[in-house]
C-alpha cells in the first residue's frame, strides 16, 4: 500500500504537553476536537451496546424453552404492573424493535463510522481535524437526542401495549394504523435526529477527505480504512434522504390523513418497502463497510506487508456502494414481486459477491506469505474473515428468489444476517479497538485477556447463530417468542451460546479496566514497522490538535 | 511546533451551539408527539423547541459570517464550504426523490382495489385538478425569472456593482415571496383535499417540501441582501451570496420537475377546475 511516510523531521513533540485542552464542560460538550467527538461516540456506542444487548439477552432468555416464561415479569422492568397476554407478546416486538435499531443506528453506525472514523481518518490523511469540527459535534449530539426518543418511546403507549412494538424497518400498515399512541411517533423522530446526524457527518467525512489529504497523498495512496469510510459516507448521505423521506410518510399517515400507505385510500404498503430498503440495503453495506477498511489496515500491519491488490481492494468497495444502491428488492421477494423482477434482484444481487470475493481473497493473499505476527487484532481480523464469509455464503443462498420464498422470515435470514453484523462488523469493531485502543488512551491493553476475550466471543457467538440456520431450516419463523417443542433443542443451545459471549463481554470490561490501571504506556508505533500509517507517527494518544505543519507523503512511495 | 499553526485549515474553539441546538430539536420533535396526540404541552413545547433551534442556527450563521470577516475562511475552507454545500444540496435530490417515487408509484399504478382510486390516475375521488397553465404556469416563470435576476445579483457582485446587486436580489426576493403567496392562494382554492386518497397526499407533501424549501431560499436572500447593505461580500470571497444562489437554481429545478410531472402530466386530460 501506498501510504509510506517521508520522515522529514517535522517537529511532532512527541511528550510536550503544549495542549491546550479546554476544561470538562468545554471540551466534553462543547468539543471541536475530533479526537474528542470519537472519543464520545464510542462511549456512546458502548453504552447503547450494553443496552441493545441486554435486549438480545432477554429475547434468548425468553426463547430458551417453548412457552411464554418471563415477558411478564419484562414488563413490570417497563413498568406496566399487571401486563395483559397481549400486551406481554406486544413487549416482544419493542424488544425486537429497539434491539435492532438501536444496534443498527447507535451501536455499529457511532461506533465505526463516528468513532474511529471521527478518530483516524483526520490522522490517517495527516488532517489537523475534520473540515466542520462544529458539525462534527451536532452530529454527535444529535445521535444521543435520537437515542433519547428512541428509549422514551418504550414508556409511553404504543397501540397493543407499551412501547413501539414495529421491528426495525416500520412496516406499514403495522406502523400506522396498528400501532396507536405516541411510542412510534416518538421512534419514527429518533430516526429523523439520528439521520439527519449522519447526514451531516456523510458531508463532513467526504469533505475532509476530498480536500484535506496531506500534501502528495493522491486518492490512490490513501489507506484503504479512509477509502471504506468514503465510500459509506457516500452511501449514507445518498441513501439516508430517501429514509428520511419514507418515515415522514408514516408521521403524516399515522397523524394528518394522507394515505401513502393506506390501502383505502389508494396507498401502497410495499411503496413503504420498496422506499425503506433503497435505504436500507445500502445502510447494510454502510454498517460493513468501514469494518472492511479496519480488517485491511490490521491485516496489512501484522503481515508486515502491503495489503494484496491495494487499487483492486479499494474499487471493490466502490463497486460494492454502487451496486449496493439497485439490489434493494431482494429483501421483498415475497411481496408479489414479478418474476422478472426477482430475476433481476436475484442476479444483481449475486453480483456483489464479486467485489466481496475480491476483498475476502485479496486479505487471505495479503497474509499469504507475510510475516505474521499473532497478535491480537490479527486474530480477531482471522476470526472477522471467517464470519464474515459464513454470512456472505449464507446471503448468497438467500438472494435466490426462489429460495427465499421459503427461507423468508426464518431464522435462517436471522443467522445470515447476525453473521455479518453480530460476527462480522462487531468482531471488526474489537478488531478495531484493540489495534488502536493504545493509540487512542496511551495505554497498552493485555494481549493475553484480548486472546481470551476473542476465543470466548467466537464459541459463544457461533453458539448462539449457527443452530440458527438448522432452526431457519426446519422452518421456525422469525418474530414470535414462542415456538413448537421440535425447536427446542437449538433454542436452548443459541442461549447457552448467549452466555459464554456475555461473558467474553465481561473480559473485555476487565482488559480496558486493566489497561486504564495497570497498562503499560503505549510507544508511538507499538506494532512496529508493519504499521506504516500516519497514526503511527504521532505520540499515544496524540496530541490536542496534531499535525500542525502538515506531513508530506513521499511521491515514490512503494507499492 | 506544536501551538503554532502551520497551515490553512479552520481550527474552532469549542462551542456550545451544537448541543443547544441538539436541545431545541429535540424538545421539537418531542413536542411535535405531544401536538400529535393531543396531549398536554402540545400547544407550546414546539414552539420552544423551534425558537431555540432557530436561535441556534442565527447565531451560528453569525459566527460564520464573523469568522469569515476575521479572515478564517481561507482558500482551502472556502473549498470545504463549496463541497459542504453541494453535498448539502444531493441529500435534498434524494429526499424529493422519495416523493417522486410515491408519485410514480401512485400514478403509473393507480389501485384498483381502492373505491376513492378506481384504478385511475387522478383518482375517482377527484373531481377536478388544477389547470397546469394557469397560476402553476404563472409560478414557473415567477422561479425561471426569479434564477435569472439571481444571476443577475451574481453578475453584479462579481463587476463590483453594488446597485446592481441589491436590485437583483430584492427582485429575486420578491418574485419568491410571490411564488409563495400564489401557492399558498392555490393550497386555498384548490379542488381537492390534502387527506383522504393518494392524489391529495402526493401533491401535497412534494410540493409543500417544495414550498417550504423556497421559503427557505428566500431567508437565505434575505441574509444576502442585509449583508449586501453590510457591506459584506466581494468581488472575489462571497460564497453565502453563492450557496444562497445554488440552493435557490436546485429550488427551481426541482419546481420544474414537480411542474412536468405532477401537474401537466399528473393531470393531463382531466377536468380542470
Amino acid at each position: 500500500m501506498a501510504n509510506t511516510v517521508q520522515d522529514h523531521g517535522h517537529a511532532e513533540d512527541h511528550g510536550h504537553d503544549h495542549d491546550h485542552k479546554p476544561a470538562f464542560f468545554a471540551r466534553w460538550f462543547m468539543s471541536t476536537n475530533h479526537k474528542d467527538i470519537g472519543t464520545l461516540y464510542l462511549i456512546f456506542a458502548i453504552f447503547a451496546g450494553m443496552i441493545g444487548g441486554a435486549f438480545s439477552g432477554m429475547m434468548r432468555f425468553e426463547l430458551t424453552e417453548p412457552g411464554i416464561q418471563y415477558l411478564a415479569t419484562f414488563s413490570h422492568w417497563f413498568g406496566v404492573a399487571n401486563p395483559s397476554f397481549d400486551e406481554q407478546l406486544h413487549l416482544w416486538n419493542v424488544l425486537i424493535s429497539a434491539h435492532g435499531l438501536i444496534m443498527v443506528f447507535f451501536m455499529v453506525m457511532p461506533a465505526l463510522i463516528g468513532g474511529f472514523g471521527n478518530w483516524f481518518v483526520p490522522l490517517m490523511i495527516g488532517a489537523p481535524d475534520m473540515a466542520f469540527p462544529r458539525m462534527n459535534n451536532i452530529s454527535f449530539w444529535l445521535t444521543v437526542a435520537g437515542f433519547c426518543s428512541l428509549m422514551a418511546s418504550a414508556f409511553v403507549p404504543g397501540g397493543t401495549g407499551q412501547g413501539a412494538g414495529i421491528g426495525w424497518t416500520a412496516y406499514a400498515p403495522l406502523s400506522t394504523s396498528g400501532s396507536a399512541g405516541p411510542a412510534v411517533d416518538f421512534a419514527i423522530f429518533s430516526l429523523h435526529l439520528a439521520g439527519a446526524a449522519s447526514i451531516m457527518g456523510a458531508i463532513n467525512f467526504i469533505t475532509t477527505i476530498f480536500n484535506m489529504r496531506a500534501p502528495g497523498m493522491t486518492l490512490h495512496k490513501m489507506p484503504l480504512f479512509v477509502w471504506s469510510v468514503l465510500v459509506t459516507a457516500f452511501l449514507l448521505l445518498l441513501a439516508l434522504p430517501v429514509l428520511a423521506a419514507a418515515i415522514t410518510m408514516l408521521i403524516t399517515d399515522r397523524n394528518f390523513g394522507t394515505t401513502f400507505f393506506d390501502a383505502a385510500g389508494g396507498g401502497d404498503p410495499v411503496l413503504f418497502q420498496h422506499l425503506f430498503w433503497f435505504f436500507g440495503h445500502p445502510e447494510v453495506y454502510i454498517m460493513i463497510l468501514p469494518g472492511f477498511g479496519i480488517i485491511s489496515q490490521i491485516i496489512s500491519t501484522h503481515s508486515n506487508k502491503p495489503v494484496f491488490g491495494y487499487l483492486g481492494m479499494a474499487y471493490a468497495m466502490v463497486a460494492i456502494g454502487v451496486v449496493g444502491f439497485v439490489v434493494w428488492a431482494h429483501h421483498m421477494y415475497t411481496t408479489g414481486l414479478s418474476v422478472n423482477t426477482k430475476m433481476y434482484f436475484t442476479a444483481a444481487t449475486m453480483v456483489i459477491a464479486v467485489p466481496t470475493g475480491i476483498k475476502i481473497f485479496s486479505w487471505i493473499a495479503t497474509m499469504w506469505g507475510g510475516s505474521l505476527e499473532f497478535k491480537s487484532p490479527l486474530v480477531w481480523a482471522m476470526g472477522f474473515i471467517f464470519l464474515f464469509t459464513v454470512g456472505g455464503v449464507t446471503g448468497v443462498v438467500l438472494a435466490n428468489g426462489g429460495i427465499d420464498d421459503n427461507m423468508q422470515d426464518t431464522y435462517y435470514v436471522v443467522g445470515h444476517f447476525h453473521y455479518v453484523l453480530s460476527l462480522g462488523a462487531v468482531t471488526s469493531l474489537f478488531a478495531g479497538f484493540y489495534y488502536w485502543f493504545p493509540k487512542m488512551s496511551g495505554k497498552m491493553h493485555s494481549e493475553f485477556l484480548s486472546y481470551l476475550h476473542f476465543a470466548v466471543f467466537f464459541v459463544g457467538v457461533n453458539l448462539i447463530f449457527f443452530p440458527m440456520h438448522f432452526l431457519g431450516l426446519q422452518g421456525m419463523p422469525r418474530r414470535y417468542p414462542d415456538y413448537v417443542e421440535a425447536y427446542a433443542h437449538w433454542n436452548w443451545v443459541a442461549t447457552l451460546g448467549y452466555k459464554i459471549m456475555a461473558v467474553s463481554i465481561l473480559i473485555w470490561i476487565v482488559n480496558v479496566i486493566y489497561a486504564f490501571i495497570w497498562g503499560k504506556k503505549a510507544a508511538d508505533n507499538y506494532w512496529g514497522h508493519g504499521a506504516n500509517t500516519l497514526e503511527w507517527t504521532l505520540s499515544s494518544p496524540p496530541p490536542f490538535h496534531q499535525f500542525e505543519t502538515l506531513p508530506v507523503i513521499d511521491d515514490n512511495a512503494h507499492h | 511546533m506544536a501551538g503554532t499553526k502551520n497551515h490553512d485549515y479552520h481550527i474552532l474553539p469549542p462551542d456550545l451551539i451544537p448541543f443547544l441546538a441538539t436541545i431545541g430539536a429535540l424538545t421539537f420533535t418531542s413536542g411535535m408527539v405531544l401536538y400529535m396526540h393531543k396531549m398536554p404541552g402540545g400547544h407550546f413545547v414546539p414552539w420552544i423547541g423551534m425558537a431555540l433551534l432557530l436561535a441556534c442556527l442565527f447565531q451560528w450563521f453569525t459566527k460564520i459570517v464573523a469568522e469569515a470577516h476575521a479572515g478564517d475562511h481561507t482558500p482551502v475552507v472556502q473549498l470545504h464550504q463549496r463541497y459542504g454545500m453541494i453535498l448539502f444540496i444531493a441529500s435534498e435530490v434524494m429526499f424529493f426523490l422519495g416523493w417522486f417515487w410515491a408519485f410514480f408509484d401512485f400514478s403509473l399504478f393507480p389501485s384498483a382495489i381502492s373505491e376513492v382510486v378506481g384504478g385511475q390516475w387522478p383518482p375517482k375521488a377527484i373531481e377536478a385538478v388544477m389547470d397546469p397553465f394557469d397560476l402553476p404556469l404563472l409560478n414557473t416563470l415567477i422561479l425561471l425569472c426569479s434564477g435569472t435576476t439571481v444571476t443577475w445579483a451574481h453578475h453584479c457582485l462579481i463587476h463590483g456593482d453594488r446597485k446592481g446587486l441589491k436590485t437583483g436580489l430584492w427582485l429575486t426576493i420578491i418574485l419568491g415571496v410571490l411564488f409563495s403567496a400564489i401557492q399558498a392562494y392555490e393550497y386555498a382554492h384548490a379542488p381537492f383535499a390534502f387527506g383522504t386518497n393518494t392524489y391529495g397526499s402526493a401533491f401535497y407533501m412534494a410540493t409543500g417540501f417544495h414550498g417550504f424549501h423556497v421559503i427557505v431560499g428566500t431567508i437565505m436572500l434575505i441574509v444576502c441582501l442585509k449583508r449586501a447593505y453590510n457591506g459584506d461580500f466581494t468581488p472575489r470571497q462571497h460564497f453565502g451570496f453563492e450557496a444562497a444562489a445554488w440552493y435557490w437554481h436546485f429550488v427551481d429545478v426541482v419546481w420544474l420537475f414537480l411542474f412536468v410531472a405532477v401537474y401537466v402530466w399528473g393531470g393531463w386530460g382531466y377536468a380542470v377546475h
